[in-house]
């Protein structure tokens, strides 16, 4: 499988960190491989300071996710109802939740539903769009027009309302629900991306060299096609992830997201609303609304300079 | 332009069946899976099965293929008879009742001045504002202005609107209070009102307005700047410098015209963003508009009700979109020709 010579500079395998531990220190003098896209681009971005705030941002988040008790020894379930609303201090740095749980716990702890349905949400978006972008893009005809007809009467539909309809109608607020109707909502605009990214990719030189060379339509797109068209798709996943914490967040706000006794961002959020212009309970608000905004800020500027760094027409 | 205005009416008639076959779909399947909406009118009380079924007929809810048991696509059937019943009530302006009887259509018109006004003063905001730190960012790429102007884009992106909203009447309360008490006129306190004034149907919206619009208002500064920036560096701009043109006439008049056809364009879809964003809006600042109807639906419970207004409110997108892209083809005769 990993015959790394067929696949020359042509086919890069394992985009960013595969290149990122071959890299050599230094200004060395690159070799052929470190000449590629992704080489170039990691050089660039590794240099970027912005780029690389913003992935430290993600990281932690990431890991907050993953391992909130790396983060905090306290448990977010120990609440005491009669603390509800105590503002910080008192060995509480960040005050109490509505229902007496301690703000820092909480928020650590609510990252993880956020974090969840915003990554299952782009992985689902990343790959029908992939499939259905490669499909129209690729085979073209009667495949590309039923895709892009679809891709069209979707996008037709304005993503909040649309959200809202939908999960208006399911009534109990599942993680999966929201996570399905992202999906349902987000993927044609990855589908556009990729459709025009194959298009473009698919009359390069080495992809006819290969189909003269007797290549399968499978080997052509996967060795071929993918490595070279995904990158504008990475950019976008990597915004979509930004803002689909923002939209659980909304949609929970709108009565239509998670739900308590889920405690996500969203959630703890809409607490907040509800208690900030209560005099003393803005933190409330800002504390929770703070990360949220810090993160999505994170992806949106993670995207931004992946963006600058992968696109070579602004070389 | 005839036959581009005829080709676009035709490719609008697909988009707006295909996109109500859409809702009408997800809608039927939410109900196969998750169970009649009509049930939800009763709370929690048993219904006898002749009342839920007096209900459901008056919710247009009783087609058997909407049912859970003895449902032979269920429940992914596309249940097509009652979609071309649907499309015949849309046709004929057919939107059906609440929960309380009032017709959907007058519940609309009545909740749609406020939203206009608001919707007016967001997009005043979004191209008033947006296009004017566009310019000045792109006049002095990589410039003070220019970074500022991409910092507070991405920031303002990055904050969702009901935390923004609420972040600002955080903010306003205590001005409001100082204003207050130093006797300002009735005006002023209904323009710094955190919450709608009936008295003040416009003042009362100038600050719910501009929240909206900072939605929208980040893509139209960051087109503006990208268009302009590309503007600058055509021939036309060049020539018009050599031949003596003062600098003031040809970013004002020349560049700026061709530079705004994108935003132009762009107008239909942030349009779409700021029917949400109303929601969201006129939710947190107390708002008796259409988006206000659609989140008392959610909270009650109203499925059909959402629905019918999003129905609606997606016949006012598609439309103004379609109006947009007519107005691009006037502004940029290029594109009549592809």
């Amino acid at each position: 499988m990993t015959d790394i010579q067929s696949a020359g500079p042509l086919g890069q395998p394992g985009p960013l960190h595969g290149e990122a531990t071959s890299l050599p220190p230094g200004d060395g003098p690159s070799t052929e491989r470190n000449a590629s896209l992704w080489a170039d681009a990691w050089r660039e971005l590794i240099r970027n300071p912005v780029f690389v705030l913003s992935s430290v941002a993600v990281l932690a988040v990431m890991s907050m996710a993953l391992a909130p008790w790396l983060w905090t020894s306290l448990d977010p379930q120990d609440c005491e109802i009669e603390l509800g609303r105590q503002g910080p201090g008192g060995g509480h740095f960040f005050g109490m939740t509505k229902d007496g749980c301690d703000m820092y716990a909480s928020v650590i702890y609510g990252s993880r539903p956020s974090i969840a349905v915003a990554v299952l949400a782009t992985l689902g978006v990343v790959l029908v769009g992939i499939l259905t972008g490669i499909l129209a893009g690729y085979y073209g005809r009667w495949v590309d027009a039923i895709i892009s007809r679809v891709v069209d009467i979707v996008m037709g539909l304005p993503f909040l309302l649309g959200a809202i309809t939908l999960l208006a109608l399911w009534r109990k607020r599942e993680w999966y629900a929201v996570v399905a109707v992202l999906i349902v909502l987000g993927w044609p605009l990855v589908t556009r991306i990729m459709r025009a990214s194959v298009l473009a990719t698919k009359n390069m030189d080495y992809v006819q060299a290969a189909r003269s060379l007797g290549a399968s339509d499978l080997r052509i797109i996967t060795r071929h096609v993918l490595p070279n068209a995904i990158a504008p798709v990475i950019v976008v996943a990597t915004i979509a992830l930004g803002s689909y914490v923002a939209a659980e967040a909304t949609l929970s706000f709108l009565g239509v997201g998670l739900r308590p006794p889920t405690v996500s961002w969203g959630v703890l959020i809409t607490h907040g609303t509800q208690w900030a212009l209560s005099p003393g309970h803005a933190y409330l608000l800002l504390v929770p609304a703070g990360l949220l905004v810090v993160t999505v800020l994170a992806f949106i500027l993670m995207g931004d300079a992946l963006r600058d760094a992968l696109d070579p027409k602004l070389r | 332009m005839g036959r581009y205005v005829i080709r676009r009416l035709l490719q609008f008639i697909p988009t707006v069946v295909g996109a109500f076959f859409l809702l009408h779909y997800m809608v039927s399947a939410g109900i196969q899976l998750r169970g009649n909406p009509a049930r939800a009118f009763f709370g929690e009380r048993t219904p006898s099965p002749e009342m839920l079924a007096a209900v459901k007929r008056l919710f247009n809810t009783d087609d058997p293929c909407l049912a859970q048991e003895g449902n032979p696509l269920h429940p992914f059937n596309p249940c097509l008879g009652l979609f071309v019943e649907r499309m015949g009530n849309v046709a004929v302006g057919d939107f059906g009742t609440d929960y309380r009887g009032r017709l959907v259509t007058d519940i609309f018109l009545s909740a749609a001045p406020v939203t206009l006004r608001l919707a007016l003063i967001a997009i005043l905001t979004e191209i008033g504002i947006g296009v004017l730190a566009g310019v000045l960012a792109g006049l002095r790429s990589g410039g003070f202005i220019d970074y500022v102007v991409k910092i507070s884009t991405v920031l303002a992106i990055a904050i969702p609107v009901f935390v923004l909203g609420r972040m600002v009447q955080l903010s306003i309360v205590p001005f409001a209070r100082w204003l207050r008490d130093n006797g300002a006129s009735d005006d002023v306190m209904g323009l710094v009102a955190v919450t709608y004034k009936l008295d003040y149907p416009w003042l009362s919206l100038v600050i719910p307005g501009i929240v909206l619009g900072v939605l929208g208002l980040a893509t139209t500064a960051r087109l503006t700047r990208t268009s302009l920036m590309e503007n600058l560096r055509a021939d036309y701009v060049r020539t018009a410098t050599a031949k003596g043109m003062p600098q003031r006439r040809v970013i004002g008049v020349h560049t700026l015209r061709n530079s705004l056809i994108p935003v132009v364009t762009n107008l239909g879809y942030s349009f779409g963003v700021l029917l949400g964003g109303a929601v969201v809006t006129e939710s947190i600042f107390n708002v008796p508009g259409i988006g206000g109807v659609v989140i008392r639906s959610v909270r009650f419970n109203e499925g059909p009700v959402v629905v019918s207004m999003v129905t609606i409110l997606v016949i006012v997108y598609l439309v103004v979109n379609l109006i947009v892209d007519m107005l691009y083809a006037v502004l940029d005769p290029r594109i009549r020709y592809d």
